[in-house]
């Protein structure tokens, strides 16, 4: 010890203590540091994330910034989680195409390895809600009356009954759920895009989730049944009163004039 | 007189059966004279005389489909389980009033059939009426002797829709349970006795258990009892004062031209009321209305968008959306005007058009019987107040409807409801302008035909160069038909200083009727209609081609 202290003023000490304190934290750290995935993933998971970025950069930095901070144009990214992405992009709302009361469902823009690898960097921004796999969203076996019951009680007073939609303040609207895919309508119930609030699993649990998908794929799919006929649009009162006056009414007028039309005439003489 | 006849008959062999029953039922019910009184009554050709039948056979079929109902309709609110055939629904919770709908949709023979006929016989049957009231409206047939008639119809509209709103709650169905929380919600809105009324009707705290069963007995008996006696009534009436008929060669005030009841309207009539059946029939058959399992059964935490009552409702709940939710409190109370103030113009909005017969009458001081319809641009005042009134019902249906012109056709809801807030007080006035101005045109149009004949097309080259228009003169027929009807003077105060320079007193009503009857009947409201004179003046050839 007498040999240690007596070097310790010597010019590299600080550098040696430097080198202990470094290797010590290091050592620390790689001992400590939560273990990571195998390499081969690491690698894969990276490369999305890069392409991510660079798709990121062309099609969604304008609006939501070159880190996905938000500008006044668009909200901030970080933490929306990969399932917002994927909701977004893949119903062909994002990119936008204009600002406006909402931003409305069209045509998809990218395929689903590009929407996978935005994902990734938009989750590598901040934790969020995930992509959810198929078994989290598949409604087989699902309870469709009790589905009913919670869209009833939760998604009917903006979607109507059956989720046919509805208006909502200043131009924005809920959209009908015709020909939503049955991972979306998850995700939209996971992540609340736009005006509609989230449920997530720990307010309306997976099995709740598949329920209402069970529910809509029932009334609302390409194959509904609707057993008394053409449904007019399934918005209730007023396509109905609307049809009555133009084709109950109207034909019972046709029928009244030409009936009015011919008539016992006098015989001339 | 009919045993003689029999006797005679008899002598001869024997009476047929029929002639048989005929006597029979003749000493009995005193069929001859009721028969030899109407069998040949006259009834005047046109189509929209034919409103009313639709009104008519709509109702039958309403009654006819509604009792074959009320054999699987159970109005009760005890809650069950449900194990029919809509597997959307399976275990659910729900009313018995509601499975039992279900049931009828699903699991009764023909019941989804006969339920959308009698829904559709229903909203065909709101619209048939309102057509109809607004062609007596229109052709002035609520004139002398038909005021009763007019209000008879007026009160079958009104009640029809009462009818039509407690059916429509029968099914406790999500939608219709809203509908009935609106009511309550107005009921409630009326000061001090709101909340009393609420508990009365629904026999404690809404829902309770008994609103079904209630409704059912209004909805079944005691709206649709009364509507019978009106129908019964009005016919009645009908016959007594004969129909009005269109002015036209041989037409007077005191004939009707047309056709007899036997047999010509009587196989007319019953044919086309198995048109009627048939065309309500075939649209039942193809177009769903109120998909009741699509709905859901009623439970008071839940409600949807797309909640509008039947169109005849509409109107009231354009009232309640586009009004501003205005509170006022007092004294540890609330007035609610938000609900309170379209609670009241709703029955003013109806109540506006029952009366307009009586506030002309006032105006004309005419005491005769009219039994010539108007054409309405002749009439251009009540043309233009009739419109206007339809203009005002329609604003308010757009204002009911305002989420669904939103999604439709991309606009803003709120943008709707300011038109509609806007539109309450404006559109009536503007459509009263342009509507008196469009009847004054045809006024003119009339007038020119009668002086100068019809314009041929026919373009004619005269020596000299110049090119005129061949008109043809119109036939005596056409030329009576055009000049039949009466032009009122404007009524006058006359002076309001006698002979001998006392003032004479004259009444507020006085004035206000002279300046009405002014605006109705003054310079600016009718074209006067050409006279003899004018016309043999022109006709003679002085100048005029």
């Amino acid at each position: 010890m007498k040999k240690l202290s007596a070097r310790r003023r010597h010019p590299l000490a600080a550098v040696v203590v430097l080198l202990f304190a470094l290797a010590a934290t290091g050592g620390l750290y790689t001992a400590f540091a939560p273990a990571s995935k195998a390499k081969a993933d690491d690698t894969a998971q990276s490369l999305a994330i890069e392409e991510g970025k660079k798709l990121y950069l062309v099609g969604c930095a304008s609006c939501h910034g070159t880190g996905g901070e938000g500008t006044t144009d668009g909200p901030s990214l970080v933490g929306v989680g990969a399932a917002a992405v994927d909701f977004q992009v893949g119903t062909g709302r994002m990119p936008a195409q204009q600002p406006g009361a909402q931003i409305p469902r069209k045509k998809v823009k990218y395929n689903q390895a590009q929407i996978d690898q935005m994902a990734a960097y938009i989750a590598s921004l901040g934790a969020g809600p995930a992509i959810p796999a198929t078994n989290q969203y598949n409604p087989a076996g699902a309870d469709a009356a009790k589905g009913g019951e919670l869209f009833r009680n939760n998604c009917a007073q903006c979607h109507n009954f059956t989720g046919k939609g509805g208006a909502l303040t200043h131009g924005k609207y809920a959209p009908e759920l015709q020909g939503v895919s049955n991972k979306h309508i998850y995700e939209a119930m996971l992540t609340g895009p736009q005006n509609m609030p989230s449920f997530p699993n720990t307010t309306m649990s997976e099995q709740n989730k598949k329920d209402i998908i069970a529910y809509l794929n029932e009334v609302n799919g390409e194959k509904s049944a609707t057993p008394g006929g053409m449904d007019l649009g399934g918005i209730g009162p007023v396509s109905e009163g609307l049809f009555a006056w133009i084709f109950g009414l109207g034909s019972l007028i046709a029928v009244a004039v030409w009936v009015a039309a011919r008539t016992a005439k006098a015989k001339k003489s | 007189m009919s045993t003689t006849a029999s006797n005679k008959s008899r002598s001869r062999g024997g009476a047929q059966a029929g002639e048989r029953l005929a006597d029979w039922a003749d000493g009995r019910l005193g069929i001859y004279s009721l028969a030899k009184a109407n069998m040949r009554k006259i009834f005047p050709d046109h189509w929209s005389f034919m409103l009313g039948e639709v009104c008519l056979y709509s109702f039958i079929i309403i009654i006819l489909t509604g009792v074959y109902l009320t054999l699987f309709f159970h109005p009760s609110m005890n809650e069950v389980v449900y194990h029919g055939s809509y597997v959307p629904l399976q275990g659910q919770l729900m009313s018995e009033a509601f499975s039992s709908t279900l049931d009828i949709s699903f699991d009764v023979r023909g019941g989804l059939l006969i339920r959308q006929i009698h829904h559709w016989a229903a909203l065909i049957f709101l619209a048939g009426m309102f057509v109809h009231m607004m062609r007596v409206f229109f052709t002035g047939a609520f004139r002398k002797p038909r005021e009763v008639n007019w209000l008879f119809g007026f009160l079958l509209f009104v009640l029809g829709m009462f009818t039509g709103f407690t059916g429509y709650s029968l099914p406790d169905d999500l939608l219709s349970g809203t509908g009935v929380r609106f009511m309550e919600g107005a009921i409630l809105s009326v000061p001090v006795v709101g909340t009393y009324l609420s508990f009365f009707l629904f026999g404690g705290e809404f829902p309770g258990h008994d609103f079904v069963a209630r409704f059912y007995s209004i909805h079944i008996l005691l709206l649709p009892g009364i509507m019978l006696g009106l129908i019964v009534a009005h016919l009645i009436l009908v016959f007594y004062h004969k129909h009005t008929q269109f002015a036209g060669p041989g037409k007077t005030n005191n004939n009707v031209v047309g056709m007899p009841l036997l047999p010509v309207y009587m196989a007319k009539a019953g044919g086309f009321f198995f048109l009627v059946f048939g065309v309500i029939a075939v649209i039942s058959a193809i177009a769903e209305i109120n998909a009741v399992w699509t709905l859901g059964p009623y439970r008071p935490d839940m409600v949807s968008t797309n909640a509008q009552p039947d169109w005849y409702m509409g109107f009231s709940e354009g009232l309640i959306r586009v009004m501003p939710g205005w509170e006022v409190n007092f004294w540890g109370h609330t007035l609610v005007l938000g609900v309170f103030i379209p609670l009241m113009i709703f029955p003013l909005v109806l109540v506006s058009i029952a009366v307009y017969p009586f506030i002309e009458a006032w105006i004309t001081g005419d005491k005769r019987e009219h039994h010539i319809l108007d054409r309405p641009r002749n009439a251009p005042t009540r043309t233009a107040f009739g419109v206007a009134w339809i203009s005002w019902y329609f604003v308010l249906l757009v204002g009911g409807g305002n989420d669904l012109w939103a999604t439709h056709f991309h606009l803003s809801i709120n943008a709707i409801t300011w038109f509609v807030r806007v539109g309450f007080f404006l559109v009536p006035a503007v459509v009263f302008v342009v509507t008196k101005r469009i009847c004054l045109g045809l006024q003119r149009r009339d007038k020119e035909k009668v002086l100068h004949g019809r314009e041929t097309g026919i373009i004619k080259r005269l020596p000299h160069g110049e090119f005129i228009e061949v008109h043809e003169p119109l036939s005596q027929e056409q030329l009576y038909t055009l000049t039949a009807h009466h032009q009122y003077e404007p009524a006058e105060i006359g002076p309001t200083v006698d002979e001998n320079g006392v003032e004479r007193k004259v009444g507020v009503k006085q004035k206000l009727r002279a300046k009405l009857s002014n605006a109705y009947y003054g310079e600016d409201s009718q074209v006067q209609k050409p006279t003899v004179e004018e016309y043999k003046e022109i006709t003679s050839g002085h100048g005029h081609h």
